[in-house]
């Protein structure tokens, strides 16, 4: 009976995936490939959600650390303030944004820098949700890591930072691992936030899900789900060399 | 020597108060007590892994109640060894040798010497995660003496161990502190390890000393 539950799930997203293929002809694949518009956004979704992984693994493991080695007041506080990027509907995590540059200090950013509608409002939407995962991801791996061995290199003649660099990080390597392909795979799916902070103009802040979206709203069914079968590719490679790459003998 | 003048230590919810002893150069020393009763608050506060409440630690002439622990030199053995996961022995073995920023050379006839004195010889090349604990706990002494400590601090060390393997380690000890000019804290629930290793032993009570006896 458990088996039947539990497979049902596994089955079901198999199906649904079957079902895009069965939708799709490889000569629409090819189309999609050959459009100057889908090109552009897969080259501009493939460098936004690199460089917002980056930044997210930049943030998450400073924050990740801290959270789980340090005790400090309010810190339930912050451990739910981390938590609202995933709780929020993605579109109100847009319209704050566009929010946030409508105040004096974002207005006083835009005069030097234009962010909102242009490539640089596309990555900070998706490093606000992709982050929170990281971070997440992060704070549980070294919680799960005891400090046991952090200690011992303490008497060992290590600093706090000595024996983070040192002993911490390498037994952190999979969450990191974790941490990276989460934040790359959120920021590959991330769309309401992008449409309302960055907009849906072609060749200038279309990502990957917006094709979807604009291809569809035209009524380009096929087109749309070529685009969508390129991000289940692309996102299920990244997870395949996650748990590729994973050293099952260290950390968690 | 190690001198703790009116310590008061957290723990928990329940405070350690006015804790008082001295241990002498070179001897072995045995803190016993139950579960719960401090005596691994007190090693870990004795190495600086734990922040005093109030009162003073001396090691020799020198008040390191402030001090970070790496400035302490003092050797410190876990109870499971706490084997550094990611490195091999030898690297286990040299790592406080390499943080000291000594040259290679050095750090492997250190190691090799270490080595030697424990008789895990034919381990250096392999990973931690594959050894034995009584392996593991030899090669967690070994890192611990590595850096020339005054001071060895021992928690529950053959507490994981099975009874051979217990008695080996017994002698191991017993050698160590014959040969070396070291001052060791050993914790432990054992009676016989107490009673074959130590010079002293302090026994804790709810969170004070309740016993000083001095075995002979």
């Amino acid at each position: 009976m458990m088996g039947v539950i539990a497979s049902t799930y596994v089955i079901l997203i198999v199906a649904m995936i079957l079902a895009d293929l069965s939708y799709t002809t490889p000569h629409h694949i090819l189309e999609a490939f050959k459009s100057r518009e889908i090109q552009y956004a897969i080259k501009l979704s493939l460098i936004t959600c690199t460089i917002t992984m980056v930044l997210s693994l930049l943030v998450a493991i400073p924050l990740g650390y801290f959270m789980a080695r340090f005790e400090f007041r309010f810190k339930k506080v912050i451990d739910a303030v981390l938590d609202i990027p995933i709780v929020l509907p993605p579109l109100v995590i847009g319209l704050s944004l566009l929010i946030l540059f409508q105040t004096a200090p974002g207005r006083f950013i835009e005069s030097h820098m234009r962010i909102t509608y242009t490539v640089y409002s596309v990555v900070i939407a998706q490093f606000m949700v992709a982050c929170a995962f990281a971070v997440r991801t992060m704070y549980v791996t070294f919680v799960q890591i005891d400090n046991r061995q952090e200690q011992v290199a303490l008497t060992l003649g290590c600093n706090q930072k000595q024996a983070f660099f040192n002993i911490l990080l390498p037994q952190a390597k999979n969450g990191i691992l974790t941490a990276a392909s989460l934040a790359w795979a959120r920021a590959l799916g991330e769309f309401g936030p992008i449409l309302i902070f960055s907009g849906a103009t072609r060749m200038r802040t279309e990502v990957l899900p917006t094709t979807v979206f604009l291809e569809m709203s035209v009524g380009n069914i096929e087109a749309a789900v070529a685009v969508s079968l390129i991000m289940i590719a692309s996102g299920f490679a990244v997870l395949m060399i996650v748990r590729l790459f994973g050293d099952k003998n260290v950390g968690v | 020597m190690i001198k703790a003048i009116s310590l008061h230590i957290e723990q928990g919810n329940f405070l350690l108060s006015n804790l008082n002893f001295e241990i002498m150069k070179g001897e072995y020393v045995v803190f016993m007590g139950k579960t719960g009763c401090g005596k691994t608050t007190v090693l870990e506060a004795i190495c600086g892994l734990r922040s005093l409440f109030s009162g003073e630690i001396w090691l020799n002439i020198k008040n390191v109640s402030k001090d970070v622990p790496a400035k302490r030199e003092i050797g410190y053995v876990p109870q499971d060894g706490a084997l550094f996961k990611t490195m091999s022995v030898k690297k286990n073995i040299g790592f406080a040798l390499k943080i000291r920023k000594w040259n290679q050379h050095h750090i492997d006839e250190r190691t090799e010497e270490l080595a030697n004195l424990l008789g895990i010889n034919h381990l250096l090349d392999r990973n931690v995660h594959d050894l034995s604990g009584g392996e593991k706990q030899r090669v967690a002494l070994a890192r611990a003496l590595s850096f020339y400590p005054e001071i060895l601090c021992l928690d529950e060390p053959l507490s994981a161990l099975d009874e051979s393997t217990k008695e080996d380690m017994m002698r191991l000890l017993d050698t160590l502190k014959q040969n070396l000019e070291i001052t060791v804290i050993h914790v432990t629930h054992s009676n016989t390890e107490a009673l074959k290793l130590a010079d002293r032993i302090l026994y804790f009570e709810n969170g004070s000393i309740k016993e000083n006896i001095q075995v002979i």
